[in-house]
């Protein structure tokens, strides 16, 4: 369909942005507008305000220091993609960024508008929540930090004010050896997925895995962290068999729902074996 | 009024931002060449080139092209001749109805014009964002395996001057 009408801003500051945002109940900000514009074409978004922030400075920055990474909202995937500093300063970042969506989304998509829209099957979010990232915010009452756990409260529902906005999302700095994974599943390239799992953890001089975190997506309402399978791994020196165990875990603590796209029994499974494969990744990757 | 630069032309439209870029190539700027098939953002027929990098038309606005250089299918033909990837479309038979070809033509030459040395599975990979009915798909592939000769060096095989 066309898309319904609305008025259109473009402001040139955040204050102003902000603003627009504060003064109009329902207008909705515009960066790449991957996800929006599908939304107006399906008429499920029809705010009487587009607010474009593309002439907002400074947000299109990617930083890399020792406090980790920081993806300004505007920046793109083929930003993220292009920079060769990230392949060393969060691999598993870039891994996740190669699945998601087309080569002309990419183009267009940011950071910001992926983590607002919190798709259940996003990579970002995914990326987001098993890295214990911050997604910084401001709004009229001024800027403040939200961990990704608590950013995301649902299928396409987030933790933002109405008159918030996404600035920067922040990423834990990435230990030089790390061991890490990424698997997705999806029905056709560049598709969201039916299920992925992203998972690392620091190798000790035993041999034994030490901070293990294992996040999964398109499985529930909303990216988690998998506990009980992070508590497999904990301390363990990761073999085939400790593998099977975390799989094995991986698909009993998810509660995944029946869809057109697969069975609730079929995405259990898949969990399980995108976990196993990435263990496997992580097991077997050569330490940078 | 917006005002941006289609196929090296100045242009000034009065469109409502509701319009996407997309519309007002074909509506208001009589620019057909570039298809609608989903309007949402899944099929690739509208992919128009915006400085240089392949986006999808429909899911851009028309106000957003203000002061950007957009190229679409038509800017990347010559009067004279057809260009190397029009030939190696036409040699591998890169095409039947013909509806999903301006984007399989706009989406293959920002790739070729910034990846000249791509391989087959980058080309697939790339290509996994238009839909074709028809084809198969591996025509496709083969016409721009082959169109990649035509970038390298000059890196200008296309028409209107992208990728300056």
């Amino acid at each position: 369909m066309k898309l319904p009408a609305f008025d259109y801003a473009c402001p040139a500051t955040l204050a102003e942005a902000v603003a627009l945002l504060a003064a109009n109940g329902d207008a909705k900000a515009i960066a790449g507008g991957q996800s929006l514009v599908p939304m107006l074409a399906f008429r499920v978004a029809a705010p009487t305000l587009l607010v474009d922030l593309r002439k907002l400075p400074d947000l299109d920055r990617i930083d890399i220091d020792a406090a980790g990474v920081r993806l300004g909202a505007l920046v793109r995937w083929r930003d993220i993609l292009a920079d060769a500093r990230l392949e060393r300063a969060h691999p598993l970042l870039v891994a996740a960024v190669r699945h998601v969506a087309h080569y002309q989304i990419r183009n267009r998509g940011t950071v910001g508008g992926s983590l607002a829209h919190a798709d259940p099957a996003a990579e970002l979010p995914g990326i987001a929540v098993a890295c214990d990232a911050e997604i910084a915010v401001t709004g009229q009452a001024g800027a403040r930090v939200i961990p990704a756990e608590a950013f995301f409260r649902g299928a396409l529902a987030t933790a933002l004010a109405p008159d918030e906005l996404i600035t920067e999302l922040r990423l834990p700095p990435w230990p030089v050896g790390r061991r890490f994974g990424f698997e997705e599943f999806a029905l056709r390239r560049g598709d969201f997925a039916l299920a992925a799992a992203a998972v690392f953890y620091d190798q000790d001089v035993n041999g034994r895995a030490g901070a293990p975190h294992v996040g999964v997506i398109g499985v529930g309402e909303r990216p988690t962290r998998l506990a009980s399978v992070e508590a497999v791994l904990n301390g363990a020196r990761i073999d085939g068999e400790v593998i099977a165990s975390a799989a094995a875990a991986a698909a009993a603590a998810v509660d995944p729902p029946d869809d057109i796209h697969a069975s609730a029994a079929y995405r259990r499974a898949l969990v399980g074996t995108m976990v196993e494969r990435a263990l496997l990744a992580a097991h077997n990757r050569h330490p940078a | 009024m917006t005002r941006f630069e289609v196929n090296g032309k100045a242009v000034e439209v009065a469109v409502e931002p509701r319009m996407t870029l997309a519309d007002c190539l074909r509506d208001v700027l009589r620019l057909t060449g570039t298809h609608l098939g989903c309007e949402h953002g899944v099929c690739g027929a509208c992919t128009v080139l915006v400085d240089g990098e392949a986006v999808r038309a429909c899911l851009m606005l028309a106000v957003q092209a203000e002061g950007r250089r957009v190229t679409t299918v038509e800017g990347l033909s010559r009067d004279d001749a057809l260009t190397p990837l029009q030939q190696a479309f036409r040699k591998h038979h890169a095409l039947q109805c013909g509806f999903c070809t301006p984007g399989m033509i706009t989406t293959a030459h920002a790739l070729l014009t910034e990846e000249p040395d791509c391989d087959a599975d980058r080309v697939r990979e790339v290509l996994s964002g238009n839909i074709c009915r028809c084809t198969g798909y591996i025509p496709i592939v083969e016409a721009v395996l082959e169109a990649r000769g035509a970038y390298r060096g000059s890196g200008r095989a296309g028409s209107d001057g992208e990728g300056r």
